[in-house]
């Protein structure tokens, strides 16, 4: 059920769709086994962790409760807080900006930069300008923006994507990341060694000298509480303190479904998020600012709030829950599917069964038709999610809808059709034992004993790696009408 | 007790052994079973690939045929799954409430077999004998959505002669999914390849589960590769002596 808002909420865009549909992109993947090797080591390493600190906890699920419910209320009423956030930032020396989507969120944010005359920019991790394509947009702009959290810098120099929420590199191992600073990093040790300290030296040295330069800094938020207008960033490594501090103009995109209403709120969020994606009991920094304090920290501070899709998810009674996503990104280290084909093969900025749920919601379905698909509805992603997100009943849901669409189309697809019949089938007995009857035409396929080793499209899915069973000499209800005489 | 048996689409026409071991193990442990013989299919194949109005007469159809029982059981996790979390909703989608709260009287009465061996029958040794090495998957909807947790175990520890082996990463799905495993085949037997390299390192001979479907993808993946490792169904083994 959509709530009509008056005037069509705008589609996402940027990089929120993929070239090809999900399983052609997953096919490379699969078959990438260094890949392989490096998503199962690194997912299987983050989810011990994980399991282990939330273990600690007596009150875990009433602390994902908490969240879910804050979440829903907070959503309820967004527009208030959204007010009330820019009137408080205001009041603090802030300049807010809203941008309906990602062309007009690029486009304050490369003339923000052109009115201080700069021409390079530090930047702190942030899933929002890897949504909407910042440093592409600035780089048309001659804008030269700089990652600088690690995972992101190894993206970056590598002429990459990232492929996960958190650890954006994790399709890299240590001697890929070594090979990528070598050939990328200017003024580089040649003599640099995979050892995890070494890269850590290098990138450092590498990142302070564009730290101390930097004039202004672009950054995300994971949350901004209302009532202050204070804005934070939750990160381990600190160099998103470095860009939040030295620069004289800090600007920050943020999705408009960041927004909490109180500083009581953190309480319950600040447990949830390092446990669920680091799997750490507090992340190292949590840096929160407040407008613009003379003296102390950037001098000029604006605050884009992006939608790029989020109101029509949020007009949408079952899309609205994707929102309360505080981008943990647990769901990707428990997924089955995520752990086999990495980030990439989902072709948005928000891979996993998260951005499966969050993708089609911000493009509309029809966009990304298969994301929907790409998940066996194991439910572990629902397990792990801090707020409780159902998105196995999401991603059914969307089905639906897509299926829904597809019906406007004047040819049924073969799957409609074949879908069509199955129902005709299966809700009569008499048709359905008919049907069984002739399935019973199969036995005489291929060997004469053992599994079916082939069958025809599109069964030939699943014969190209399993063999297939032949049916029974006789179904159960043959069995049971020749044992108890068909009494039931 | 009078229990009706939810026998599923796919062990009617592809696994008639389990609702024979189904039927087999209940008699013996004195109860009395009846197969309503007007049963098709839940629907879940249509709801779970987005064609939820034309699972709405499969519902229906149900619903109708289970109405007149106090006690459904049914040898599939997910089965049981789409009945309780699935065929309400199903119903709303298409408006009628009516229905909705008579799907949602069937659920209540529908259990999975080891939840109405554990819970409602209060058996834990139901007299199995099967000498075997046996590993045990327990699948996905059983263990997330039906939440029968251990039950299935508990009943396999009582079984005599057996060797029950601990399956490594049991709980990460087997790559099924039903359609999933034709749309997205390749990631589908990743998954798979990894189940079977996990069945395979505990050196069982049988790898049991307590879902007809999974049975169905993990039992083809062993086959094609001669593994030699059979699959077979919770129900056969407890309905062995």
């Amino acid at each position: 059920m959509t709530t009509f808002l008056g005037v069509p909420a705008p589609r996402g865009v940027g990089h929120l769709r993929g070239e090809h549909s999900f399983p052609d992109a997953a096919r490379g993947a699969l078959a990438d086994s260094q890949l392989r090797r490096n998503l199962g080591h690194a997912t299987h390493t983050i989810r011990g962790k994980r399991a282990s600190v939330v273990g600690e906890l007596d009150d875990w699920e009433q602390l994902r409760l908490a969240g879910s419910a804050l979440k829903a209320a907070t959503m309820a009423r967004l527009d208030e807080h959204l007010e009330r956030l820019e009137r408080e930032v205001t009041a603090r020396g802030g300049t807010v900006h809203w941008a309906r989507d990602a062309n007009e969120a690029n486009a304050i944010v490369t003339r923000l930069v052109q009115e201080t005359g700069e021409t390079e920019v530090v930047k702190v991790k942030s899933m929002a300008t890897q949504e909407i394509g910042l440093n592409e947009a600035l780089e048309t702009a001659g804008i030269e923006a700089h990652e600088t959290d690690l995972a992101e810098l190894i993206v970056q120099l590598g002429g990459d994507l990232p492929s996960h929420i958190l650890v954006p590199a994790i399709h890299r191992n240590r001697a890929e990341i070594r090979e990528i600073f070598l050939r990328e990093m200017p003024g580089v040790d040649p003599e640099l060694t995979a050892e995890p300290r070494r890269l850590a030296m290098a990138a450092r040295a590498h990142l302070r000298e564009r730290f101390l330069r930097a004039k202004v800094a672009i950054s995300g938020a994971n949350f901004a509480v209302a009532d202050t207008g204070t804005l934070l960033v939750v990160e381990s490594e600190g160099n998103g303190r470095m860009c939040l501090t030295l620069p004289e103009t800090l600007i920050t995109v943020m999705g408009i479904e960041k927004v909490v209403p109180t500083w009581q709120d953190l309480e319950v969020f600040l447990q949830l998020l390092p446990r669920s994606s680091t799997g750490e009991r507090m992340n190292p920094y949590t840096s929160a600012w407040t407008g613009v304090t003379p003296g102390d920290g950037p001098q000029t501070f604006h605050l884009v709030l992006l939608d790029n899709g989020r109101t029509a998810a949020l007009a949408d009674e079952l899309g609205r829950s994707a929102l309360h996503c505080i981008k943990c990104s647990a769901c990707l280290n428990v997924c089955p599917v995520y752990e086999r084909t990495g980030g990439h093969a989902y072709g948005s900025v928000y891979p996993g069964p998260i951005g499966a749920v969050l993708s089609p919601q911000l493009t509309g379905v029809e966009d990304n038709a298969s994301l929907p698909y790409a998940s066996t509805l194991c439910g572990a992603c629902f397990d792990a999610c801090p707020v409780r997100i159902d998105i196995p009943s999401l991603l059914v849901k969307l089905r639906a809808r897509h299926v829904d669409e597809q019906r406007a189309r004047t040819v049924p697809s073969a799957e409609a059709i074949a879908m069509a019949a199955a129902s005709w089938v299966m809700s009569s007995p008499a048709r359905f034992a008919a049907a069984e009857k002739v399935s019973r035409a199969g036995r005489l396929l291929g060997r004469r004993t053992g599994g079916i080793a082939a069958l025809p499209p599109p069964l030939s899915a699943w014969t190209a790696s399993r063999d297939a069973p032949r049916p029974p000499a006789e179904t159960f209800r043959e069995w049971w009408a020749r044992e108890r005489g068909g009494a039931s | 007790m009078r229990i009706a048996l939810f026998l599923t689409c796919l062990g009617d026409a592809v696994q008639p052994e389990v609702g024979r071991a189904t039927v087999t193990l209940l008699e013996r442990l004195g109860h009395e079973v009846v197969f309503p013989a007007d049963q098709t299919c839940c629907g879940q194949m249509h709801v779970n690939t987005g064609y939820q109005r034309e699972a709405v007469p499969l519902v229906r159809h149900h619903v109708e045929t289970f109405e007149p029982y106090d006690v459904i059981v049914a040898p599939s996790g997910s089965c049981v799954g789409c009945v309780r979390h699935q065929h309400a909703m199903v119903a709303r989608g298409a408006h009628d409430d009516r229905l909705a709260e008579r799907a949602d009287a069937v659920a209540a009465r529908t259990y999975e077999l080891s939840e109405l061996l554990v819970d409602v029958l209060g058996v834990e040794d139901v007299g199995a004998y099967y000498p075997h090495r046996v590993t045990y998957h327990p699948t996905c909807h059983s263990l997330r959505m039906l939440r029968v947790g251990d039950k299935p175990l508990r009943l396999l520890r009582h079984v005599r002669g057996m060797t029950l082996v601990e399956l490594p990463e049991a709980d990460q799905c087997c790559g099924f999914g039903g359609t999933f495993a034709l749309k997205n085949a390749d990631t589908s037997t990743a998954m798979l390849a990894d189940k079977m390299r996990n069945v395979l390192s505990t050196g069982a001979e049988v790898a049991a589960a307590g879902d007809a479907s999974c049975l169905m993808h993990i039992g083809g993946g062993l086959s094609r590769l001669r593994s030699g490792t059979r699959t077979i169904h919770l129900a056969e083994i407890l309905a062995s002596t």
